[in-house]
């Protein structure tokens, strides 16, 4: 399937020195009259090289939807406050021109949603949706888009692509109209690709067809990908540099073998455990994290994830626990797995209030 | 990027590798399951037909409901009536064809089949004649009204802000007085003319489609498919007038439907009241009624005929306009 994918317009570009994308200290805090601030996402910091893939793995309302808004700077401008910095290339995103923006958006950068049925417009043809970008961006006329729009489809696999072109999305079919939304976001080469859950709405099937047809695509032209997931099946398969979500901070990052064969954070843990395995005897119960994400605690407070957290220990409180990296692998937890505990001597009358 | 399995035991991934393989040969080219899967899709379409539209889909819902057709057939007549009036007629609305006195005005008969009015014309012609005169008016006030408030209410949408607000409150306060005294305020300023009638029921019929615009809009403002349009780049300009605007339209196309209806009952209204236009020799199912008033007791049939003329055209709009709004609803899509 590779080969149907290649020949792509903009071929692989060079990789550029230094991250293609790098954010730093990232902070999205919704301020709404009346209400006390919500911070959503806190000290974000990671980076992404050209040709490499990063995941961020979260679940819900975990910050990492809010996080690829940000980059995209798709926030709403009222009642917002972005603060820390990202840089595409070297160019500060954030608090640049509307102008500046709307030409890297869909150009160098660009967006795979969730929910193809509702991402697409459904009042205009697919064939209209795919050839508004190539004649935003490539400066194309209505025939040349048109093609282009032709050889877009039938490379993302969506067959018959001369007729789909005046097909609404209702006609198509949930994997169809990824296929289509993916055409759109890879229409004019972009350096970045960032995919917000793009299978989450498929059946596993589709989500299977998806995944390799943007692995596919990513090797083929050299685009760095952020992978939004809750999945970490997908991570598994997909990246190369997984950081791991919790209440707004990173709690976890590594590259994807360390993290899968030495996760530290009891939430990392909690995850891996929770998913059901294939050479697990039958009948065995899975193994869910405690409590729901809303069960978080300020990160002024301690640790977010101390509420939910087996491992939690009186120190687990106070403040919070800084991100401590060894190695390329970096954990924010006072009590990691895979450091010899002190054995710590608990007061079996109060050791939690 | 090379798909090598984890030799960790700690492999969630391995479920969704497994199934990467199992349908690996179905992504393009391979016979299997994407062309069936689009084949599949294909089926369900008419045979040759590329792309049903929003409104092809909508038409054939209408299409499938009774009172819908019922609806359709009333408004179809009714226009048909309007324009084929000549040739409909049996007599001209301003013959004198019989002799009628104060207290004897002839009831249906054979030759005049709704009977005679107080001048002795005949009442079915009259009758006639006057769908056009309400067509008229309905269709002008409409056009007149929904250009007006779609304009206004694109602008309200599109820049919210200060804009908004300040059209809202105009708004707000435009449709806090009762329409029917508002129409008659705005045509007896303007003076007793055909045009002034449509200005005013047109002017009553503004704030309905400024807010049914405006509030269409603000609900796709933040959908999926516009940050999805807005992450391309595309410019807001753009945005709005090929994307939200296009979504937003279909509750005010069936207001409109719905607005032809009122328009007539109030076309109606005013000329009963005397405030339509100033040719009396111009047959108006208002103003029939009006003139019947004097004659109720000894001609009831005066006043039953234009009244029936009336309901039934606006129950026409009513009901294709009800269903309109069912079939053009994403809700009630199966």
């Amino acid at each position: 399937m590779r080969s149907t994918v290649t020949g792509h317009a903009g071929g692989p570009r060079p990789a550029v020195d230094g991250p293609l994308l790098q954010v730093r200290d990232l902070s999205v805090r919704f301020t709404r009259k009346g209400r006390a601030p919500v911070t959503a996402v806190d000290s974000v910091s990671f980076e992404v090289a050209a040709g490499r893939s990063v995941g961020i793995v979260g679940e819900s309302g975990s910050g990492k939807s809010v996080t690829s808004l940000a980059i995209m700077g798709l926030l709403p401008k009222r009642g917002v406050d972005v603060a820390g910095s990202v840089t595409f290339d070297g160019e500060q995103l954030l608090g640049m021109s509307d102008d500046r923006r709307r030409a890297l958006r869909g150009a160098e950068m660009a967006m795979v949603f969730q929910d193809p049925m509702s991402s697409l417009n459904p009042v205009v043809p697919i064939g209209v949706q795919v050839t508004e970008v190539l004649r935003r961006h490539r400066d194309m006329n209505k025939a040349e888009a048109r093609d282009e729009a032709v050889d877009l489809l039938r490379r993302v696999g969506i067959p018959e692509a001369q007729r789909r072109l005046k097909d609404y999305p209702h006609q198509l079919s949930g994997g169809m109209r990824q296929r289509a939304l993916i055409a759109i976001a890879l229409a004019c080469s972009p350096r970045l690709l960032v995919a917000d859950e793009p299978t989450t709405a498929l059946d596993v099937t589709i989500q299977a067809q998806i995944l390799d047809l943007l692995r596919g695509l990513i090797a083929d032209t050299g685009t760095a990908l952020v992978l939004i997931t809750h999945d970490l099946g997908v991570v598994a398969g997909m990246c190369d540099d997984v950081h791991v979500m919790y209440g707004g901070r990173l709690v976890e990052s590594a590259d994807r073998h360390e993290l899968f064969a030495r996760p530290e954070h009891p939430y990392t843990h909690g995850l891996l455990a929770s998913v059901p395995r294939l050479d697990s005897p039958r009948g065995e119960p899975l193994t869910p994290i405690p409590g729901s994400p809303t069960l978080t605690r300020p990160w002024t407070t301690g640790c977010a994830f101390e509420p939910r957290c087996t491992r939690a220990q009186p120190d687990c409180l106070g403040s919070a626990p800084l991100m401590e990296v060894d190695r390329g692998h970096g954990v924010r937890c006072r009590h990691p797995y895979g450091v010899p505990e002190p054995v710590a001597v608990v007061d079996p009358n109060g050791e939690r209030a | 990027m090379p798909d090598t399995p984890l030799p960790d035991a700690h492999d969630p991934g391995a479920t969704a590798r497994a199934d990467a393989t199992a349908t690996d040969a179905a992504v393009p080219g391979a016979p299997g399951s994407a062309e069936a899967l689009a084949s599949r899709t294909a089926t369900e379409l008419p045979p040759g037909e590329a792309g049903t539209s929003l409104g092809r889909e909508a038409v054939r819902r209408v299409v499938r409901d009774p009172l819908a057709l019922f609806g359709a057939f009333l408004v179809l007549s009714f226009v048909a009536i309007a324009v084929f009036a000549p040739w409909i007629a049996p007599f001209g609305p301003n013959d004198r064809v019989g002799a009628v006195t104060p207290t004897n005005i002839p009831g249906p008969s054979a030759e005049f089949w709704f009977g005679l009015d107080s001048l002795g014309r005949d009442e079915f012609s009259r009758v006639i004649y006057g769908a056009r005169q309400s067509l008229l008016v309905g269709v002008v006030s409409l056009l007149m009204g929904a250009s007006v408030g779609i304009a206004i209410g694109l602008l309200a949408g599109a820049f919210g802000g200060w804009v908004d607000a300040v059209v809202m409150r105009l708004t707000d306060i435009m449709l806090s007085i009762p329409s029917l005294l508002f129409a008659i305020g705005i045509a007896a300023v303007l003076g007793r003319s055909l045009l002034s009638v449509m200005i005013a029921i047109a002017v009553v019929n503004v704030p309905v489609f400024i807010r049914l615009l405006r509030g269409s809009m603000l609900a796709q403002r933040n959908s999926d498919y516009v940050v999805a349009v807005r992450s391309l780049g595309v410019r807001d300009r753009n945005v709005v007038i090929g994307h939200v605007l296009p979504n937003s339209m279909s509750p005010v196309i069936v207001q409109g439907t719905l607005t032809l209806a009122t328009a007539i009952i109030e076309a109606a209204a005013l000329a009963f009241l005397g405030l339509s236009g100033t040719d009396p020799a111009v047959p108006e199912w208002g103003r029939m009624l009006a003139e019947t008033q004097r004659f109720l007791a000894s001609a009831p049939h005066l006043a039953f005929f234009p009244g029936i003329a009336i309901v039934l055209a606006a129950l026409g709009f009513t009901l294709l306009g009800e269903s309109m709004r069912e079939a053009l609803d994403p809700k009630y899509r199966r």
